[in-house]
């Protein structure tokens, strides 16, 4: 094994580790935390009796829902706007502040007016994720080479074939870098409002849990969405990189 | 103006002229209960910008968001710095820093809460954890991206690490360490904002939850509003001087 593995594992075991320590010796009271051993254990007691299997498939149906909202919406409106130079330009300054508008501040307008359903949390998480996925749609159209192109049009290419065969390969990695960013942000969005007010799901399990002390409910689930996101991310970072060294860019 | 300067300034206005007609058209057709129109969201924000009760709230926010982020940006700064240096460091722990990055940490906010306490050091700990990774990795990339040729001149003039990080680094940096420190700043806001929605007695965060508890559309939209104004207002200025710096480099 590589040292950078191994520097990785030491990291995550020495916090494990300290953690475990802190907590059998009493200066992390049971109140507080449980020793990680036992919320592995409590996760895995979780998963087997199935009792959060509903809450798990509500988060998980609305995550997947506000991701194909964001990746079909926001690659089209991708492609348009990188046509139209006259509503792009307005727009622009609009996608670079997006994300310092905290997009959870509209979730109590959103309850006001869709009501406490699953609409406002999809909203949300695709709100999230849509401009992520425009901004990196543009800026892949934008770096395909104009000799690309003209070479589509020398050997006539239709646009079909063009965008398939030219445009697509080249934008790829960048469209793959607004989907990694797109999943991040359609779990993050989704289980952020179910936290804050909803009636189901992991982030409601949470904040409902933590409201009544029971720790045994809400560290397994938190170890579970902390497994999940990092898993996810991880995969699409590794396919990324791939693409990346195929193209000789990493 | 030069012709740069006119054109960002027309394409903000159209911006905001069509962002209102939105608003507009939404609330004729929704109607009061959902919304409040933007004439009356206006005045009903003019209203409380005049009451003591509302300053308070902003004053306490303001204060626990630049807490956490004084505290994202030297703690961002140090760890950027380190990990830029630190080779096997970085390439351990860089990946693991981005994946924090894609976790939901909404949903450790309650462990916060338990370590913390209700209070002033929770909301810090919580914007400070939003804000500091974007710092870190932009900070390190800002170090190994710095031209070689930079740092071999340091070691030719036998500069010592601080000296190295003080005269040639950080100046040969910043453009891109201030694009972590923009990004820092809004998401270390968003940071403290969600802290006190969530659990907190204090804050525009939870007069937020209050309103939604007691259904009072106008200040909502109020609140919503001065939020997104003065997100939006710093961040364009952040990324103005942004622009500047990467120009001059």
């Amino acid at each position: 094994m590589s040292k950078v593995a191994w520097y990785r594992i030491a990291v995550v075991g020495g916090i494990v580790a300290l953690l475990e320590v802190l907590c059998l010796a009493g200066f992390i009271d049971k109140i507080t935390m449980p020793a990680p051993h036992i919320i592995v254990r409590d996760l895995f007691r979780m998963v087997v009796s199935g009792r959060m299997n509903g809450a798990i498939a509500k988060t998980l149906s609305n995550t997947a829902l506000a991701l194909g909202l964001a990746l079909g919406v926001g690659i089209i409106a991708g492609a348009l706007l990188h046509r139209a130079r006259a509503l792009r330009d307005p727009l622009d300054p609009l996608f670079a502040t997006y994300y310092a508008v905290p997009v959870f501040a509209f979730y109590p307008f959103f309850i006001v007016v869709f009501g406490l359903g699953d609409l406002p949390q999809v909203l949300i998480a695709f709100m999230l994720g849509v401009v992520a996925v425009i901004v990196n749609t543009l800026n892949g159209l934008d770096r395909v080479p104009t000799v690309l192109l003209k070479t589509a049009r020398i050997l006539r290419m239709s646009p079909a074939d063009t965008a398939l065969r030219m445009t697509l390969p080249f934008a790829g990695p960048y469209l793959l870098t607004g989907i990694k960013l797109a999943v991040a942000y359609a779990f993050i969005g989704v289980i952020g409002s179910e936290f804050i007010m909803s009636r189901g799901g992991i982030g409601y399990e949470i904040s409902f849990a933590y409201a009544n002390f029971d720790n045994a409910t809400m560290y397994p689930l938190i170890l579970l969405i902390l497994i999940a996101s990092v898993a996810v991310n991880g995969a699409l970072t590794v396919w990324e990189q791939r693409l990346l060294a195929r193209r000789g860019m990493r | 103006m030069s012709g740069d300067a006119m054109r960002s300034a027309r394409n903000g206005l159209i911006l905001i002229v069509g962002l209102l007609l939105l608003w507009q058209l939404l609330y004729f057709w929704t109607g009061d209960i959902a919304l409040a129109s933007p004439l009356a969201t206006l005045s009903y924000t003019v209203k409380l910008f005049a009451t003591d009760a509302f300053d308070v709230q902003i004053y306490e926010t303001l204060r626990a968001f630049s807490i956490a982020y004084a505290l994202a940006v030297v703690i961002g700064l140090l760890v950027g710095f380190w990990l830029g240096f630190d080779r096997l460091s970085c390439d351990a722990l860089e990946p693991m820093i981005v994946s924090a990055y894609a976790v939901p940490k909404l949903t450790l906010y309650p462990i916060l809460l338990l370590a913390f306490g209700l209070g002033l050091s929770a909301k810090v700990a919580f914007g400070v954890i939003h804000g500091v990774i974007p710092i870190i990795l932009f900070t390190l990339s800002a170090v190994h991206n710095t031209k070689p040729i930079l740092i071999k001149t340091g070691r030719v003039l036998k500069l010592s690490r601080w000296q190295m990080v003080r005269w040639i680094l950080f100046p040969a940096a910043i453009p891109e360490i201030f694009t972590g420190l923009r990004v820092g700043f809004a998401l270390t806001l968003i940071g403290s904002l969600l802290a006190e929605m969530f659990a907190s007695q204090r804050g525009l965060g939870y007069v937020l939850m209050n309103a939604i508890g007691l259904h009072n559309v106008e200040l909502i939209m109020s609140v919503t509003l001065v939020i997104v104004v003065f997100a939006a207002t710093v961040s364009v200025i952040l990324l103005a001087i942004d622009h500047r710096l990467h120009r001059r480099a």
